[in-house]
């Protein structure tokens, strides 16, 4: 009892100490709340995959009604914004010069080959180096095409060209909007980011003030340490991600159609393992200047492209997709994605959190070795 | 300005970066690490994506359209469905990313020359994937109706899209995403160079042992900006190597107007660092201010998604930064096989970077004392 | 309880740095007697800390058991832990946490129970003078106060051994006498047994007991009086009865002495010269054969005397002249070659210099004296261009070094108070850098180089990193540095502090020899009894300058009937107090 009650008073005593210090250090609270919004706020609206507005190259060898007409259905698509040229050359040109994306291009004998039912081709040429702004751009020209060609088909009373239509249902997310999906890993990335800084630095620093030899001379044992330490950054970090999430569902309009309470228990297991890594880099490092180092590379990058937040996980090579395995944002971008956008999905929910509750055991037994109360 | 003060300082920037073991694993072995698995790892490409698929049908038109989607490599169909029911959990559970499903009389209206359609259920929490996937649908589906009209005989209309894909011609993202996961690189091994040099010796109190001689801020300034040039030089030609090497990745424009820019990238980017770097007061804020560069400067670069889908005062935000203009020189020399007269409008803002950095950081060594 | 607090038998202690062998603590046997202060004295290097380590559990023996409080500590560190007071060399402060809150802490971390704590808190907050700074962030602390405030931090619960790593290393005179008096209050009223170590050798007369270590091994075990004793008829005061028959400096005739045949130790004192000699030999008839206006009296020896003469023998120091070959100083004895008038340094409120003027002439040695936080070093940074003054006038060489060119900075050395060469380059790396720094080239910088690892005995240490380098030869390193260009003037700041008393003999005769040949020195120190190596000297305190002149004249005001003879540091106390009475 008496044994309890004084590791209870020496937890407590390393808690008040690091929230204290992070009340007195106004980088721990920028890291919290700061980098949250602003982080949020640029990638919100910066990051977005939904064209509008293409720059359109139409060129019009022999201007007629068709060609207008097929112009014109252009001109009117919220998608392109058409650019006129009177020689494929020009068009060219432009495209090369990165003023316009993509060409459509009319030959001087398209009207009169399509009304007297011959060939008539449609030239299309995309700048092809942001390949998926090409595929979606392509889709989004075949659409209008398309339209307009039904329409043709009906004016001139002839068969209609797609007998087969594609007739899609988009669950979750109906008009596409690629922030819908954006914001909710957004918030899984910045969640990385700011787990793993906020502890990154502090026993690094304990070391370097030679305030860790003072530490390990009393009777405080290396659990009441690292407790002592997770517990008051957890808390500011949960602050922050409450945040982020107040802020994706108020500001970004996504919609929160899981349970409220699952998004919390899932962040605030992901949030420790950030947590647990950054102690981890700390505790190797032993200096700020390695820690830092080790910090920017090896959260950052591995959480933007290999959890999935962006780039499709099923499409990687097998390698890769293994790797991804060690990435804890991986399970949580899909717990993020499904908790807002399908709701409470058990067997993805579940799935994904019994590995994050995995790694966390994974690097609390790592950190518990690799911490000693020794100089050596 | 004297030559010999400014190559003493670089070689002992580098003895300080180098000597010390991890810090040398840091900087030489995560770059080349990195570039492999991001590269493998980042394609907006999909293949083998998980179908289900639930056909009433018992024509054989719908077993048609079905074989032409399992000979595509892009899609998988990983199960054949009887009941409705049994869509919900698939696609919730991310088991498919889409089932396709197919009318009891799909056969018979088409053969009653009747338009029918063929309804796709996708899982839009990746809405990206889901609209990548839908064009590879319509594509297919395209093909199959082109092939039943003639097959029919039926005239209708002639007229195809005839489209080319220009400096891409397989639109394979590989080649859009590995050139810009090279400016990545390049930009966080120079970050990683500069941004704690002048933290780290201000702490240490070396700094102020270095004012004390006769070395000019500017030659600080140059001696400092030195080893991130050449590092980063150094490392982003390895990498430049294993891109064209293993990736395959055609080099069509001149060469020196890629290292042109890689130049000029890395003086504007060690500028920034430097600056970084002369702002904070110790370790831990040039760590926070590295990172609160970085993170943006790639979300806004267009490394991932494109500048002008950005709202407007975004895209203004976006000419502030460098790695905006290294990623079109990149991928402009690469693979539009582009030139100096065409990057102009490229370089001369990374140059105007890099001197308001530089000398900012120049000015702020001798003005900030404690 | 009788049984010894602490009982080391045959222990061992082996590190391994850069591939070399370090054998920290060779077979070392003692026990301390309880209820006891024993000192732990030793130069650098000498195993002090990595005793205190393996004492506190914090280090694991290669060889010998440790008991502490008759726990084996291998065994049980926490048990350890649990029982004793470790404070660090550099007591682990949280410097953004305020005085109360560090309080706190540590009473949390060693289960003070809390119905104890106020009391607990208000008799260590009287003892340390505390007081009245509870709500102050430990950072905004002067540096006897965070040492007083480490200790209260260390007695929150009264441990039965209290283990102290170099207490008072940066300390201020007054704050020095305080923290000793806290440890005897502890001794007298706890009973508490205490082990400390320490740099200043003053300070050894005042344990009960001390253990002498060297490079690892014990020398000896013993009250100071014993091994004071050992030197008994072999310690001498050499003063200049007749300055008009001797045309000579107590410096130049200190220096002198050192070298004379059968002399261990020479050591400027007042306007004296202390000599202890070796064993078997007399001093008068032969030293100072032909030597007249010197009056020779024999003096009782102090702890010190004997550290040296027991430890000189064994250390590699020969006692070589230095060779310092700078080049002749130009311009007149009389040039004021440093000109400070009216200067002013304010940090927001807080005015950190208040109108300071002094000027220096050429080939001076002229000290800032003052405790931590004096001003001494704000002062200093001004003085070589790193900081701006608010108001006031200076000039270095007739240049204000803030505005001055490069080429006004290449006529400086500078040394700092905290080592800060590149810890991660090696000895010659950092020596390459410096001499290029200061525009050395090709064969010049060969031969400055050769000179520098030869006359401060750092060839062995060229390839090893500085940062590893032990503290006595990081401190010749860092002078190396400032000197590889000849510089004519040379700032010295802090520049003994921590540093062992052989070191810094060492330190102050190279320094006396460059004087000599004319370069100008301005050092800070809050050594008393170094100002007396100073022809000339500031005593600062808050800011402000409370006396200038020679070290005689400051002697001279604090002379009284109760004190005849007085020291420096009873100037500098006399000083302190009156401004007190002043205000």
């Amino acid at each position: 009892m008496k044994a309890q009650h004084a590791a209870r008073m020496r937890l407590l005593g390393v808690i008040r100490k690091e929230s204290w210090q992070i009340l007195r250090d106004p980088s721990s609270i920028s890291i919290a709340f700061v980098m949250p919004v602003l982080l949020l706020f640029l990638f919100g609206y910066g990051v977005s995959l939904d064209a509008s507005d293409i720059p359109l190259g139409i060129v019009i060898e022999q201007p007629d009604t068709l060609s207008h007409s097929l112009a014109g259905s252009f001109e009117r698509s919220e998608f392109f914004k058409p650019y006129y040229f009177n020689a494929i050359q020009e068009a060219q040109q432009a495209l090369d010069e990165r003023k316009i994306d993509a060409v459509i291009w009319l030959r001087n004998n398209f009207s009169s080959s399509l009304l007297a039912g011959q060939e008539a081709p449609i030239g299309v040429i995309i700048n092809g180096v942001d390949s998926n702004q090409a595929n979606i751009t392509q889709g989004y020209i075949q659409g209008v095409w398309l339209a307009w060609l039904t329409h043709f088909a009906e004016v001139q009373g002839q068969a209609l060209p797609m007998p087969v239509a594609l007739d899609q249902r988009v669950w979750f997310n109906a008009a596409l909007s690629s922030r819908m999906f954006l914001v909710p890993g957004l918030v899984a990335i910045i969640m990385t980011l700011i787990g793993s800084l906020l502890t990154a630095l502090v026993v690094a620093r304990e070391w370097e003030r030679g305030t860790m030899e003072a530490l390990m001379v009393t009777p405080l044992r290396i659990s009441e340490m690292l407790v002592g330490k997770l517990i008051p950054y957890f808390i500011l970090g949960m602050g922050g991600m409450l945040f982020s999430v107040a802020l994706a569902i108020w500001q970004f309009d996504v919609p929160l159609r899981g349970s409220f309470w699952l998004l919390i228990l899932a962040s605030a297991l992901f949030m420790l393992v950030a947590l647990l890594i950054g102690l981890l880099i700390s505790i190797i490092a032993k200096n700020q200047f390695v820690a830092g180092q080790i910090a920017i590379i090896v959260t950052f990058l591995p959480a933007f492209i290999l959890s999935g937040f962006l780039f499709d996980i099923n499409s990687m090579p097998m390698i890769i997709q293994v790797i991804t395995h060690i990435v804890p944002a991986r399970y949580f971008v899909a717990i993020l994605q499904t908790l807002f956008l399908a709701g409470d999905v058990w067997p993805v929910v579940l799935a994904n959190m019994g590995a994050l509750f995995l790694m966390l055991i994974f690097f609390f037994t790592l950190v518990w070795k690799k911490s000693r109360k020794r100089l050596e | 300005m004297k030559f010999e003060l400014i190559m003493a300082l670089a070689i002992k920037e580098f003895l300080a970066l180098l000597r010390d073991k991890r810090s040398r694993i840091v900087i030489i072995i995560p770059p080349i690490v990195q570039l492999l698995m991001f590269s493998f790892a980042a394609t907006y490409d999909l293949n083998n994506i998980p179908v289900a698929v639930y056909n009433r049908d018992a024509g054989s038109l719908s077993h048609e359209l079905i074989s032409r989607l399992e000979g595509s490599p892009n899609f998988h169909i990983i199960k054949r469905i009887h009941h409705e029911a049994e869509i919900a959990p698939l696609i919730d559970n991310r088991a498919v990313l889409l089932v396709v499903n197919i009318d009891s009389h799909f056969s018979a209206d088409m053969r009653r020359g009747q338009s029918t359609s063929m309804q796709v259920i996708l899982d839009g929490r990746n809405s990206n994937t889901a609209m990548t996937a839908m064009n590879y649908l319509r594509t297919i589906l395209l093909d199959f109706n082109r092939n039943w009209l003639e097959k029919q005989g039926q005239a209708g209309v002639k007229t195809v899209l005839d489209v080319r894909n220009w400096y891409n011609e397989n639109l394979q993202s590989r080649w859009f995403i590995v050139p810009g996961i090279v400016c990545l690189l390049t930009l966080v091994v120079s970050l990683l160079v500069t941004s704690l040099s002048v933290a780290r010796e201000r702490e240490a109190g070396t700094f102020d042992q270095l004012l004390v001689t006769p070395i000019r801020p500017v030659e600080i300034l140059i001696g400092k900006a030195i080893p991130g040039i050449v590092i980063g030089l150094l490392e982003s030609t390895v990498i430049i190597i294993i891109m064209i090497m293993l990736f395959k990745i055609p080099l069509r424009g001149d060469i020196g107007a890629l290292y042109l820019g890689i130049v000029l990238f890395l003086l504007s980017s060690t500028g920034v660092g430097l600056m970084i770097s002369s702002i904070a007061v110790t370790q831990q804020q040039a760590i926070l201010g590295a990172f609160l560069f970085m993170v943006p400067a790639v979300i806004l670069s267009g490394f991932s998604t494109p500048i002008a889908n950005m709202p407007e005062v975004v895209q203004w935000l976006t000419y502030l930064d460098p790695l905006r203009y290294f990623l079109i020189i990149v991928r402009g020399v690469f693979l539009e096989g582009d030139s100096y007269g065409l990057l102009f409008n490229q370089y001369w803002p990374m140059l105007l970077i890099s001197i308001v950095s530089l000398a900012f950081s120049g000015w702020l060594f001798r003005h900030r004392m404690y | 309880m009788n049984s010894p607090a602490l009982i080391s038998s045959h222990l061992s202690k082996c590190f391994q740095r850069d591939g070399r062998q370090a054998q920290a603590l060779d077979k070392v046997s003692f026990a301390l007697k309880p209820g006891r202060v024993t000192g732990l004295i030793g130069p650098d290097g000498a195993g002090k800390t990595t005793l205190m380590r393996l004492a506190a559990g914090l280090l694991l023996a290669d060889e010998g058991e440790l008991e502490v409080l008759g726990v084996d500590v291998r065994r049980h560190p926490l048990k350890v832990q649990s029982q004793v007071g470790y404070m660090p060399q550099r007591f682990g402060l949280y410097e953004d946490l305020s005085v109360q809150e560090n309080l706190e802490l540590y009473a949390d971390l060693q289960n003070v129970p809390r119905s104890q704590r106020a009391a607990r808190y208000d008799t260590l907050m009287q003892m340390t003078g505390l007081a009245p700074f509870t709500t102050r962030l430990a950072g905004r602390l002067s540096g006897g106060m965070k040492q007083k405030l480490g200790l209260a931090c260390t007695l929150v619960r009264s441990p039965q051994l209290l283990l102290l790593d170099e207490p008072t290393v940066g300390v201020d005179p007054v704050s020095r006498r305080e923290l000793w008096h806290i440890v005897y209050q502890q001794v007298q009223e706890a009973g508490m047994t205490v082990l400390l170590s320490t740099a200043y050798l003053d300070e050894a007369e005042r344990c009960d007991e001390v253990i002498l270590l060297h490079e690892g091994r014990m020398l000896g075990q013993g009250q100071p009086q014993t091994f004071s004793d050992e030197v008994n008829g072999r310690v001498f005061q050499v003063r200049i009865a007749d300055p008009d028959v001797v045309d000579q400096s107590v410096r130049g005739l200190q220096a002198k002495l050192s070298h004379a045949p059968g002399v261990l130790d020479a050591l400027i004192e007042g306007e004296s010269v202390r000599l202890v000699m070796e064993e078997g030999t007399v001093a008068g008839a032969d030293l100072l054969a032909n030597e007249t206006g010197l009056k020779i009296k024999p003096l009782a020896p102090h702890f010190e005397d004997a550290f040296v003469a027991k430890l000189k023998p064994h250390s590699e120091q020969s006692g070589k002249n230095p060779v310092l070959p700078v080049k002749a100083a130009t311009g007149a004895a009389s040039d004021e070659i440093i000109q400070v008038k009216d200067l002013v340094r304010r940090f927001g409120e807080f005015v950190a210099v208040n109108h300071v003027s002094f000027s220096v002439r050429r080939g001076e040695i002229f000290g800032l004296l003052g405790a931590n936080g004096a001003g001494k070093s704000t002062t200093f940074r001004m003085l070589c261009g790193l900081l701006p003054a608010s108001s006031g006038k200076l000039a270095v060489a007739g240049h204000d070094l803030r505005t001055a060119a490069a080429r006004a900075r290449s006529h400086i050395g500078y040394m700092a108070q905290k080592f800060s060469l590149y810890t991660n380059l090696s000895v010659i790396q950092n020596l390459r850098f410096f001499s290029s720094a200061y525009g050395l080239r090709n064969r010049q910088q060969r031969e400055r180089l050769e000179w520098a690892l030869s006359t401060f005995e750092l060839e062995d240490y060229r390839d090893t990193n500085a940062g590893i380098l032990p503290l006595g030869y990081r401190q010749r390193l860092s002078f190396a540095a400032a000197l590889m260009h000849e510089p004519e003037i040379l700032f010295l700041d802090e520049p003994t502090s921590g540093v062992d008393p052989l070191a810094r003999r060492e330190f102050w005769a190279w320094t006396n020899a460059l004087a000599e040949t004319g370069v100008t020195v301005l050092v800070t120190t809050h050594f008393m009894e170094e100002a007396n190596y100073c022809d000339r000297l500031v005593i600062m305190a808050e800011g402000e300058v409370l006396a200038e002149g020679a070290p005689r004249d400051m002697k001279a005001l604090a002379r009284s009937s109760t004190i005849p003879d007085p020291s420096m540091e009873d100037a500098f106390i006399w000083l302190i107090e009156n401004r007190k009475v002043a205000a």
